[in-house]
């Protein structure tokens, strides 16, 4: 393998940990906003317990994104950069506001909370949708040619199938993945009717994911039709993302002593999913960063920075596991935390 | 107006914002820490609830330090694609091991609030620390890359092509050590000093020897004390960081000195305003000789004047001002300190004069605008140039256009977020006053 073959690997895998964090950090916001005004049920305090300790993590990710794509492909920052400029803008403003207003709600009155739930909910399903049209942006065919580095058609992005296929695509995940943590979550805490909520969400989602996923192929074939004939290659892959999504989904109507359903079982089989079709995806998408003009070859950085690069990430991966682990079993696992009764 | 004016306004208030949340991000932890450890050593029981109250607030100061920290590491890449990609090239190491100085915040912050009942106090103390530990971590790097873009080091520039990298002969650059320590060491200073600017607020509100007054009491002792002994530390490594600027930016010294003619037995200009028509600083202060010495320990140095140098690579003229404002304010707080802990120790006095009050309630603000001046002072004081004789701003400015409305949208956003803190800041304190958990 070459060493931007590495490079564009390690940064798929962050870009795969935060997609999956990401979208169960604001689902469970949104679930929160949902579920606000329901007496009796304890689902938005299930989705606080878990967003409360996991936000912040979650959002180191998308720095290291950032940073890991500027450090690994200086060649790619100044296109990207460029042409990024207003989506990008809008993303940070919308989660500045997200952040934000999550963390004040838990210090706010009454009255103030319900306010700051509300736009930390919605803001929370909106990023989703504009962080995945960098996804179409990167595909080609938006960028006019300009001095420097070009310029983003936005005209030709809203008018774009595949752009909304994308985004259907992103906030039909959002859903789906923070539904079925949440219903695993409180599975875990014993919490049967907020189970009971979270498992109905996500069978009522999980088929619209799929099928806005089938959706972006099918556009994908009229608007990048060189990404369409890459991805046939690795049509085994999409296939075992299918088998994983209805391994996922009968799942949640096994029988068991009390209820129905294995949440667990339902969640890992549904990250495979997600997995094998991002995996599929990505190496679709190369050589290229954006096509058609910026490869992994041309963006990247020099060898002596990469091998620092390389050597502290291998350092800090010994260094951070450890507290990684202990934050898990601290918020994760730890019965005590689960149970407890206010958020 | 052009695009580069704006865009610079644009970065510049982002950072002005991300400043002040991100210099409280470092200090308190620190003060959160000696509050624990204070309390495991004494078993006072007010010192465990100066830590609890201290790291909710520290906590909601996150909840805008960090999304604002996210919008100027994007902002950069956005607004700097020119600057980011030599970064990419050379510098990106300090970008990459803030990374994990965030994980390692991110975690254990979370840990140290949401877990604390289930921690034993020795956790509790590991974790604060290392909470500590990746606050200051992720300002030592973050300056590294700003000292590299006063001292670039560990390329050469051929051709518009930056060849031979050497990473960490990059990281180390000449003024990291100096200027990381200042950066620190200054944010230690104002988190202590803000501390000791609320308990001065609350002291005089209050009758004396009330249970709550000696709580307050306490902490503006500790605010104090540990405010002094770091802006001691503040200028004695503030006197270095000129000392480099006499070896690797001399134009950006004189422009703080307001220096136009390079002499040997150069005085210090205090006070006053340069004025660029006359070429002199009007109404300042001057001590012959001094500058000489502080700039190399020697009256014989000679300190190169702003003539030296094209006028179009003259640093703004006002630099001098900021320069002497944030000297002056870390003056005037080490002499605050001396007077507080005299007040106290020495002439055994149980409360503080009025006068004094006010100056401490003042001393948070003071510091904080030090940080400003100091930052404005460096970044500005840089320009023309970007990354110092190797990139110009205006060759490192994105070229996609629009920046004028997003500087609208920013800057509507960072006004909701600061009153919304301060909002909930009081909200939340008034709610759950000292009184009722001192008497628990
Ligand atoms: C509480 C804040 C504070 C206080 C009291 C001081 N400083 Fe400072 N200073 C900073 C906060 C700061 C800063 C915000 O941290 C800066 C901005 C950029 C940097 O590296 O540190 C800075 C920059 C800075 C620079 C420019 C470095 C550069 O451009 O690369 C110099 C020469 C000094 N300082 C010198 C001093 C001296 C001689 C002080 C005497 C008391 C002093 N500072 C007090
Ligand atoms: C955190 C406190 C900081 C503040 C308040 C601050 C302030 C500013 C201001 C006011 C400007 C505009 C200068 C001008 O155009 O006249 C600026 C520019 C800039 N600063 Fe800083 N800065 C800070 C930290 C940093 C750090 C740590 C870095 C390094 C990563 C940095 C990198 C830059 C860059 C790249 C620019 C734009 C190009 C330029 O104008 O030189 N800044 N900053
Ligand atoms: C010297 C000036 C600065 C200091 C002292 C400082 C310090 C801090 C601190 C303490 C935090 C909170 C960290 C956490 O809890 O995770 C933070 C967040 C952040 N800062 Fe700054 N910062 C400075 C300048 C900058 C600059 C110039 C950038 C842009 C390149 C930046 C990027 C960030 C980012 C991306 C975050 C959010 C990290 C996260 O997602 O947790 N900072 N900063």
């Amino acid at each position: 393998m070459s060493e931007a073959l590495y490079a564009i690997t390690l940064i798929w895998g962050i870009v795969f940990i935060y997609a999956v964090m990401a979208t169960i950090d604001f689902g469970a916001g949104f679930w929160a906003m949902v579920y606000l005004n329901k007496k009796n049920t304890k689902a938005t305090s299930i989705a606080n317990r878990y967003l409360s300790p996991s936000w912040e993590v979650t959002n180191v990710f998308i720095v290291a994104i950032v940073v890991a794509l500027f450090s690994f492909f200086p060649g790619a920052t100044f296109t990207l950069g460029t042409v990024l400029l207003i989506p990008g803008s809008l993303i940070i403003l919308f989660l500045a506001i997200r952040s934000a207003f999550l963390v004040f709600s838990h210090s706010a009155n009454e009255q103030y909370k319900k306010f700051l739930t509300l736009v930390s909910g919605i803001t929370g399903f909106l990023i989703p949708a504009l962080l995945i049209a960098v996804l179409p942006i990167t595909q080609g065919g938006f960028i006019t040619p300009s001095d420097g580095a070009g310029r983003l058609d936005m005209i030709a992005l809203f008018s774009s199938f595949n752009v909304y296929a994308f985004m259907g695509f992103a906030i039909s995940s959002t859903l789906f993945l923070s539904s079925l943590l949440l219903a695993d979550y409180s599975n875990v805490a014993g919490d049967s009717e907020a189970y009971e909520i979270y498992r109905r969400d996500a069978i009522l989602v999980g088929p619209l994911s799929l099928a806005m996923a089938a959706l972006i192929v099918l556009t994908i074939r009229f608007e990048a039709n060189w990404l369409y004939e890459n991805l046939l290659e690795f049509t085994p892959w999409l296939v075992g993302s299918i088998i994983t999504f209805f391994i996922g989904y009968i799942a949640l109507f096994i029988p068991r002593k009390n209820g129905k359903g294995i949440p667990r079982l339902a969640m890992v089989s549904v990250v495979i999913q997600y997995l094998l079709a991002s995996y599929a995806y990505g190496s679709a998408h190369l050589p290229y960063i954006v096509y058609p003009d910026v490869t992994i070859e041309t963006g990247f950085t020099n060898p002596a920075t990469f091998r620092a690069l390389i050597i502290t990430y291998i350092v800090a991966f010994f260094i951070l596991t450890p507290g990684f682990i202990y934050f898990w079993r601290l918020f994760l696992k730890d019965k005590r935390y689960l149970k407890q009764n206010e958020s | 107006m052009d695009e580069l004016v704006i865009a610079r306004s644009l970065f510049g208030m982002t950072m002005g914002v991300h400043i002040i949340y991100a210099t409280l991000g470092v200090g308190l932890p620190l003060m959160v820490l000696v509050a624990e450890l204070m309390y495991q050593k004494t078993k006072d029981k007010d010192y465990a609830i100066m830590a609890t109250r201290w790291t909710k607030g520290f906590a909601v100061l996150l909840g805008v330090a960090i999304p604002t920290g996210t919008i100027a590491g994007v902002q950069l890449s956005l607004l700097w694609p020119g600057f980011m990609e030599a970064v990419g090239r050379v510098i990106a190491l300090p970008f990459q091991i803030e990374i994990y100085a965030f994980f390692l915040e991110a975690l254990f912050m979370s840990i140290y609030v949401y877990a604390a009942d289930r921690l034993s106090p020795l956790m509790r103390i590991v974790s604060v620390t290392l909470v500590a530990i990746g606050a200051s971590a992720s300002a030592i790097l973050i300056t590294n890359v700003h000292a590299f873009e006063g001292t670039p080091a560990g390329f050469d520039f051929i051709d518009g092509k930056f060849v031979n990298v050497d990473p960490w002969e990059a990281f180390f650059n000449p003024s990291f050590i100096v200027t990381a320590g200042h950066v620190t060491v200054s944010a230690l200073m104002t988190g202590a000093f803000v501390i000791a600017s609320i308990a001065a607020y609350k002291m005089i509100r209050l009758k004396g020897n009330s249970r709550e007054y000696k709580f307050h009491h306490k902490a503006l002792m500790m605010g104090l004390a540990i405010g002094g002994i770091f802006s001691l530390l503040t200028s004695l490594n503030g006197h270095e960081s000129a000392q480099q600027l006499h070896a690797y930016q001399p134009e950006k010294l004189a422009a703080a000195e307001g220096l136009f003619e390079t002499q040997t037995h150069a005085p210090l200009a205090i006070g006053g305003f340069t004025d660029k028509e006359e070429r002199e600083v009007k109404w300042a202060i001057e001590i012959p000789w001094a500058l000489s010495y502080l700039a190399d320990d020697s009256f014989e140095t000679e300190v190169l004047g702003l003539e030296e140098f094209p006028e179009d690579e003259w640093p703004p003229l006002f630099v001098h001002t900021l320069f002497n404002a944030m000297v002056g304010i870390g003056s005037l707080l080490i002499l605050l300190s001396i007077a507080g802990f005299t007040w106290y120790r020495l002439l055994k006095k149980r409360s503080f004069p009025r006068w004094l009050m006010w100056a401490f309630i003042a001393a948070g603000p003071l510091a904080m605008t030090a940080i400003e001046f100091g930052w404005i002072f460096a970044c500005t004081g840089r320009q023309p140039w970007v990354i110092y004789r190797v990139m110009k701003t205006e060759d490192a400015v994105t070229t996609s256009g629009n920046i004028g409305l997003l500087f609208v949208l920013f800057l509507i956003i960072y006004i909701i977020l600061m009153i919304s803190t301060v909002l909930v800041l009081r909200y939340y304190f008034k709610k759950n006053p000292v009184a009722q958990e001192l008497d628990h």
